[in-house]
Order: structure tokens, then sequence, then C-alpha cells
């Protein structure tokens, strides 16, 4: 009954917390709307020109109140990096940490570029050619462009069609003209649109403050339980220690031992490290308002997950794995040389390739379908102009966000295991020893 | 009509894993009902199976973003 009680309350401050929120960002748009046209013929209000304005001249997007909710690029928006840390819809500065090919490195806190403190992240000042738009810090490409900190007057952004493919393009504007916008140099090889630019973004990005956030919580949690280990030896386990022991037997016994053999020991610690460091960084993206960072849902982070794991594999697998993947053993040489070994090499790749992109999806996707739920409030709410639709959407969206809140609960632990089950299962299957 | 044939792609990939994952679902709580002491194997070994079956579904989801 108790827990019943409590379990009403946090529901209950949730749809609070959430509806008020709601709430004010729809005044805001609101007001917003009201202080922007002031002045201006009624005709222009609703008018199909303002769409127009919104979307092929330069503006702020806090300056200009859209006519129709961009479901999509809210969400694009909330669940990519940003160089700016969010907490709710406030914003504070991140250091920047950038470097140019010809004009070295650049280091400033992010409150150069001027955004706004309760807003989307856009700079309204340039800093040495760079601009902070949508979160993200990009670099102004033409050289007449004057450095030092210069008043810009708002973004633009177009599809443009670049080599008979359509691409989004993002001009800054300065004195009535447009400079063209470059983000920052990914290592994706332009398979997802990025690829090697002018410059390059080593900033302690939203993403990256989270990840050492975690990283001191755990360090700061283990090495309390590791004390409490030795000072309490053979006594019953207490506080912070009983709730990890159950996690660390678990993967002892159901992961580690089955699938690794005589030598689990040895990876066991890795295994932990992993599984702790997803699943932290897993719950805290899960934390409304709180950055709502996304680590484990960028495929940097989990590319690198999966490269410690093909590395290890590869360092440690022995003489029989080498020979089932390079010259299976049975099997006629004409098969092995047209069929079996070109598979099996690359089902070396593909095995950490899919550890990357499993994590990676399963939790973006989760994020993106909060988001959309929420989205229901201003779709339903047209961006503030009605506040019993924005009520309407709220009593919809929040049942349907906690649902699923609750499911990416449960989807924050399953991907934490599977990742180290898979890992366990690759190494185990490396380091096995030959059987007939 | 807009929109691109990897879409169509991406939904058939889609079912193929939702099809192999209803399979080892299902096969396990059979497995399950019949052994409920094997509990802990038969679970381990069923989200591994799921996960492999996952893998092939997210690798045509990623082609279909790449092959726009």
């Amino acid at each position: 009954m108790k827990e019943l009680r409590s379990f009403m309350r946090i529901v209950l401050t949730l749809f609070l917390v959430v509806g008020l929120q709601a709430l004010l960002v729809a005044q805001d748009h609101h007001t917003e709307e009201h202080s922007t046209t002031h002045g201006t013929t009624e005709a222009d209000h609703h008018g199909s020109d303002h769409s127009e304005d919104g979307h092929h001249t330069c503006h702020f997007h806090a300056d200009v109140h859209p006519t129709e909710y961009d479901a999509t690029g809210t969400a694009y928006h909330h669940i990519s990096d940003a160089n700016v840390y969010s907490i709710g819809s406030f914003n504070f500065p991140l250091p920047c940490i950038l470097y140019t090919k010809g004009h070295g490195w650049d280091i400033f806190s992010s409150s150069k570029f001027r955004f706004d403190f309760f807003g989307h992240g856009e700079g309204r000042y340039a800093y040495n050619q760079y601009v902070l738009d949508n979160g993200a810090v990009k670099r102004i490409e033409d050289p007449s462009f004057p450095t030092g900190e210069v008043a810009l007057e708002g973004f633009l952004h177009k599809t443009e069609t670049i080599d008979g493919e359509a691409k989004e393009v993002a001009y800054a504007c300065h004195e009535g003209k447009h400079y063209k916008l470059i983000p920052q140099s990914t290592a994706d090889a332009g398979l997802f649109g990025g690829g090697i630019t002018t410059f390059y973004d080593f900033s302690l990005t939203k993403n990256v403050v989270s990840m050492l956030l975690i990283t001191l919580l755990l360090s700061w949690a283990f090495f309390r339980i590791a004390k409490a280990y030795k000072l309490r030896d053979n006594m019953a386990p207490k506080g912070l220690q009983s709730f990890i022991e159950p996690i660390f037997v678990f993967v002892q016994d159901e992961v580690a031992k089955p699938f690794l053999g005589p030598k689990w020991e040895k990876f066991l610690p890795l295994l932990l490290a992993l599984f702790f460091f997803i699943l932290g960084l897993n719950l805290f993206g899960q934390i409304p308002f709180l950055g709502g960072s996304n680590v484990t849902g960028s495929l940097a982070v989990t590319a690198v997950l999966a490269l410690i794991t093909f590395v290890v594999v590869t360092i440690n697998g022995n003489k029989n794995y080498w020979s089932h993947i390079l010259w299976m053993p049975g099997v006629p040489p004409i098969i092995k040389i047209l069929i079996l070994t070109p598979v099996e090499i690359l089902g070396m790749f593909i095995k950490p390739f899919t550890l990357m992109l499993r994590l990676f999806a399963n939790i973006t996707a989760g994020h993106i379908v909060v988001l959309s739920f929420v989205g229901l409030i201003f779709m339903f709410g047209k961006l503030g102009e009605s506040t019993s639709g924005a009520i309407t959407g709220a009593v919809v969206a929040v049942p349907l966000t906690m649902f699923i809140l609750a499911i990416e609960l449960l989807v924050a632990f399953i991907q934490a295991y599977v990742f180290i089950l898979l890992t366990a299962s690759y190494i185990g299957a490396a380091t096995e020893e030959a059987h007939h | 009509m807009t929109g691109s044939i990897a879409a169509i792609g991406m939904g058939l990939a889609a079912i193929g894993a939702g099809i192999g994952v209803g399979a080892i679902g299902g096969r396990a709580m059979d497995a399950i009902a019949r052994q409920p002491e094997a509990l802990g194997d038969i679970r381990a070994n069923m989200i591994l199976t799921a996960a492999l079956v996952e893998g092939a579904a997210l690798i045509a989801i990623i082609m279909a973003f790449l092959v726009k």
C-alpha cells in the first residue's frame, strides 16, 4: 500500500513537471509570436508569407514563430550531440576545443557564442569564424569573414542538390551576406553524411561531459565498494555493496563462467567494466531534463566499445580460432577458398559491427519514440496557439511516454547484458581449445 | 507518391527479424514450460540467439539508410 502511494506520488509529480514544462514552452512561444508580429498587419499574422519567412530568409529560430511543428527536426536536435549542456530548457556553456588546418587551435567557452539561456542553442555571435548552429559548432568557410566576436543576423537552412544528392546546407548571415557553414570532421568516411572537413572538434561536448560524469560516479561507487569488502571481510554486504553484489555475481555466474570456459577470471574485469559503463550511460540518458544525453545512442561511442571487443578477441584468438577462420579443418579446399574463408573473414568484422549497431539502434530508437510522444503535446497544442490542445496532448502523451520509458528501462539493462553476453561468447569462441 | 524504396526494404527486414525473434521466443516459452528448472540456461541462449537474428535486421536497416 505504501509503495503504491509513493508510486502514485511519483506519477503525479511527473505529470505536473511535464505539464508545466509544456505550458511554459507554449506560453513562451505564444508571447514571442505577439512581440515579433507587433506592429505588423493582421494579414502577416497567419498568412502564408509567414512560413515563407521561416524558410527562406535568415533568422534565429527563437525569434520566429514556426507555423508547423517539425517533429523530425526536433527529434534529431535532441538526440544529437551539442556544445551546450541543457538542463530542462536552460542551456549552460561547455568548453570548445577546435582545430583548423592552417589556423591552429582555438580554446574558448561556448558562452562566447552568446546563445540564449532559454532556447535552442543558437549562437547570436560568431567567434573566430566559428558559429553555434543548433547546438553544434560549425565553421564559416569564407576567409573574408572577420575574426573575433561578430554579431550574426541569423541562420538559413536550405536543401541543395550537390552531385545529384539532396543535402541540407546551412548558412550564417552577416551584413546581408550569406556565408556557407561546414560541419566538423567525422570519422564515418562520408557514410552517414559526414566526412573529413577543414576543422576538427575536440570539445567537451554534452556527451563527453555525461561520459565523464558517469565514469566519475562509477569510480567513486566501486572504490567505495572495494573498500567495504576489505573492511567488512566475511560479513554480510551493506548499502551500495548489497546493490552491486547481485549484479556482479550475475555477470560472473551467468555470463563469464558459461561462455568463457576455464579462463573466465582473466576477462571478468572487462565484462564488468563494459556492463556498468553501458548500463550507467543508458540509464543516465533516460533521466528527463538532465541533459538528455544520448551517449550510448551515438555511433562514435558504440564503435569504440565494439572496437575494444574486436581487439580483445583478435589478440586472444588462439591457433584453433585462426585455423577455423582461415583454413577450416575437414572441408574440401575448393569450398574453403571460394566460400568458407571469405565468409569467416567477413564474419570477424561483422560481429563487432553488429555489436556497434545493436546498442546504437536500440538506444536511439527509444529516445526517438519518447521524443515523438512528447512532440504530440506541441502538435495538438499547435505550438502554443491552443492551450486546451496542449493539455489534451499532455494527457495523451504523458502516459504513453511513461510506458515507453518503463520499457526503455528494461532495454537499458537488456542491451548492456546482450553486449557483454555477445562479447563473452566471441571471446569464448576465440579462446576455446580444440576438442576433436 | 514520395519516399524511397529503401524504406520498403527496411520494413521487409523488420518482418523477417520479427518472425525470427517470435519463433525464438515462442520455442523458449515452450522449453521453459517443459523444464522450468532450466530457466537460466534457456533464457541466456534465447537472448543470444535473438540478438544474432536481430543483427541481420540491423545490417539491413543501416543498408537502407546508406543506399538512399
